[in-house]
């Protein structure tokens, strides 16, 4: 063994200390950490859009936590990878409520997630404010911890149908990933395009990945005006594409769950002129949304996706109501109850509008666009076209 | 229903059958050799196929950075694409078996079988984080290539794509080398020999050892280069899309009766044309009852009926030779 000299063991004091100092310094000066998760896809097929969500929300903390810590509290972001299944996202949510520490959650992208999980953070009472979260059942359940800035499949799929009647559609094939969201969506659109006179010559679901032959050569066969896919775009971008290499011509509509430059990049030149109803605007659409793609974009090295501003708003609400909390609990660490009760009280100025939430956690007015694909270039995704804007509010709640 | 729409899409159907079938029995000839010389289930096998997709996609996409990707001639492009992918899943196979599966070569069944899950589960991620590190995306789409989209008309609804020519015809001479190689080769006798009975074969003076890396090389090459036509074909691949293509693989494999060089090429192209017919005709049979997503509930129901009546798959006992 080599002999231990003095420089060394000065050289380990200082190490160690360093290891300690800032530890000491912060729980010094801080009543406690107040930690806001996020779940979404961060590995898998999905992930660019998942990374997104994290990332609003990481702005947005790092952005708006001021006057929180001006309360003495230090404000963390943690994320969770929900890798868009279910199991998993209930997982990540058992351990969020064993951390007492985590006050809120903004996320999912997947509603089949969301709901599931959500059912946990009720236990705890934990508030969930979802980006992107469309499936009805997401806030019909009236749970008093669930809310969303975004729209609704139910209006989605009505809005949807209408368009498609205006462009003079008479037949539709429509096509669903078998998921909650894919699914449900699909459902309401057929549902009110049989309502608006549209004849529906099929209704198919399917969970392959890659190939859609056997799928595509009846349709091929029945030459509808429109396909319709409810599902994400990671597998309605080879669906779209290998139809038209089989030389279907139909006009594709689809949901929200296309809405990404990975669109673009999977299908190439097969899904230019694709329509897409999405609840979350094109950045470019917000007058507030300037500036955060800016700042996204120098924090962060890449564009904003879909539902980031939505995942910031998100953020920013619940750091709002954390505020609100604190100041009603005397400046001592809030509890998830009050959190949660604030939540709803909340009347925020966001990037996406004025957001307000109403009695089962919907936005009051949730904004829906109709937009086409423009270019097959990623690049150039917040260049596509805005058809069509409506602003509309929730349904009430079916008893 | 629909019966002239039944009878219009009917060739089609079949020819998308036998697209994918070809691709089935490519992939499940690396089962199938491997179960005939070790008895065991490779199930990495599934990713050796893939690496062989993502071998053709990088070497597509390097050509497309060079700009030469237009100018050349897709075939030759192909050609490169299928002897690269083929090398890349060969090597890849005999590694594996002398990394995992050798030193495991006395012990009990399962082990080397757990040590293929282990391989299987490893290889998704190696992939997964070399395809992030090396292009910052794991989805990796093959670039287009235009005179492999041409599609010959037929009819009004049947066309067939140059793709799918390609897919058939390479598939068959593949099929058709390798039994060339397993029946009409001193090699191939080898082969044989140790399926049969190892000691034996050793005994006689055949290096099994080698005689069991080759089976991996061939086996594995046939999964790249069915991979490189997966890619072609389907154009999206990911590290998780050997997975289930390989599930189906081995169960045609099973059902063609495991260990059975022609029985895995027939097992192949039944399960494909049962996926194709499933998947076109249920919702159009049923009035919309049952849809294209019973597709494998149905093609394994018909699976596990062969197999009831034959336990040894559909070649199992007819042709008792293995390789």
């Amino acid at each position: 063994m080599r002999p231990v000299t003095k420089l060394r063991y000065v050289g380990i004091a200082i190490v160690l200390l360093a290891l300690v100092m800032p530890g000491v310094a912060v729980s010094g000066q801080a009543k406690g950490t107040i930690k806001i998760a996020t779940q979404s896809p961060l590995s898998g097929d999905q992930s660019a859009v998942g990374e997104g969500i994290k990332l609003g929300a990481q702005l947005a903390i790092e952005q708006l936590r001021g006057p929180i810590e001006k309360a003495g509290f230090k404000v963390e972001l943690v994320p969770f990878d929900d890798q868009a299944k279910p199991d998993v996202g209930v997982a990540n949510a058992r351990n969020m409520i064993t951390d007492k520490e985590i006050l809120a959650v903004v996320g999912h992208y997947n509603s089949g997630v969301a709901i599931p999980s959500s059912e946990v953070y009720k236990e705890a009472m934990l508030v969930e404010i979802s980006p992107a979260n469309t499936n009805p059942v997401v806030t019909d359940r009236n749970l008093p911890n669930v809310n969303r800035v975004c729209g609704r499949d139910d209006v989605q799929g009505a809005v949807g149908a209408e368009f498609a009647k205006s462009l003079k559609v008479k037949t539709a094939y429509v096509i669903h990933d078998k998921t909650t969201y894919g699914q449900s969506v699909a459902e309401f659109f057929r549902d009110n395009a049989k309502k608006a006179g549209i004849e529906v010559l099929g209704f198919e679901g399917t969970e392959e990945k890659s190939n859609f032959d056997p799928i595509l050569t009846p349709i091929r066969a029945k030459n509808p005006d429109l396909i319709y896919f409810g599902g994400i775009y990671s597998q309605g971008a080879p669906l779209f594409k290998q139809a038209r290499e089989k030389g279907i011509k139909s006009k594709f509509l689809g949901p929200d769950g296309l809405d990404s430059p990975d669109l673009v990049k999977i299908g190439g030149q097969a899904v230019v002129g694709l329509y897409y109803t999405t609840a979350a605007g094109p950045v470019a659409f917000y007058p507030k949304a300037k500036e955060f793609v800016k700042m996204y974009k120098e924090k962060f090295k890449k564009d904003p996706q879909p539902y980031g501003a939505e995942s910031y708003d998100s953020a920013a609400i619940a750091l709002k109501a954390i505020e609100n909390a604190i100041k009603a609990a005397g400046g001592k660490m809030p509890t998830r109850d009050a959190v949660a009760k604030d939540v709803r009280k909340v009347k925020y100025a966001g990037i996406t509008g004025e957001i307000e939430f109403d009695g089962k956690g919907d936005r009051q007015k949730a904004g829906y666009f109709i937009l086409q694909v423009g270019s097959d270039d990623p690049a150039k995704w917040d260049d596509n076209k805005l058809l069509e804007r409506k602003e509309i509010a929730p349904p009430p709640l079916k008893k | 229903m629909d019966i002239p729409l039944l009878i219009a899409i009917f060739p089609q159907v079949l020819l998308d059958g036998l697209i994918l079938g070809f691709m089935y029995a490519l992939i499940a000839l690396g089962y199938t050799m491997v179960y005939g010389v070790l008895e065991f289930i490779n199930f990495a096998h599934s990713e050796i196929f893939i690496v062989g997709a993502f071998v053709g996609v990088e070497i597509l996409l390097g050509l497309k950075a060079w700009g030469v990707l237009g100018s050349l001639s897709p075939f030759v492009v192909l050609v490169v694409l299928l002897v690269a992918g083929m090398a890349g899943s060969g090597l890849l196979a005999v590694t594996v078996e002398r990394v995992a599966y050798r030193p495991l070569r006395g012990a009990p069944r399962l082990v080397p079988l757990i040590s293929a899950i282990g391989v299987s589960f490893f290889l998704q991620d190696a992939i997964r984080l070399f395809e992030s590190l090396w292009n910052n995306a794991f989805n990796l789409v093959y670039p287009t290539m235009n005179q492999l989209n041409y599609r010959f008309q037929v009819t009004d609804n049947i066309d067939i794509s140059v793709k799918s020519l390609v897919v058939i015809v390479s598939a068959l001479l593949m099929l058709w080398c390798l039994h060339l190689v397993v029946n009409k080769t001193k090699v191939g006798k080898a082969i044989r020999a140790v399926a049969e009975d190892q000691a034996t074969a050793s005994l006689m003076g055949i290096n099994v050892n080698r005689m069991i890396s080759i089976t991996f090389l061939i086996g594995g090459a046939m999964g790249g280069a069915a991979g490189v036509l997966f890619g072609v074909q389907y154009s999206l691949i990911n590290p998780y899309s050997g997975f289930i293509p390989g599930l189906k693989a081995f169960t045609a494999a099973v059902l063609g009766g495991i260990g059975n060089i022609p029985g895995a090429m027939m097992g192949g192209l039944v399960l494909g044309l049962l996926e194709a017919f499933a998947a076109s005709y249920l919702s159009l049979l049923t009035g919309g009852a049952f849809g294209a997503e019973y597709k494998d509930i149905f093609a394994f129901s018909i699976l596990i009926l062969i197999l009831i009546f034959r336990p040894k798959g559909l070649l199992g006992e007819i042709v008792r030779e293995r390789a």
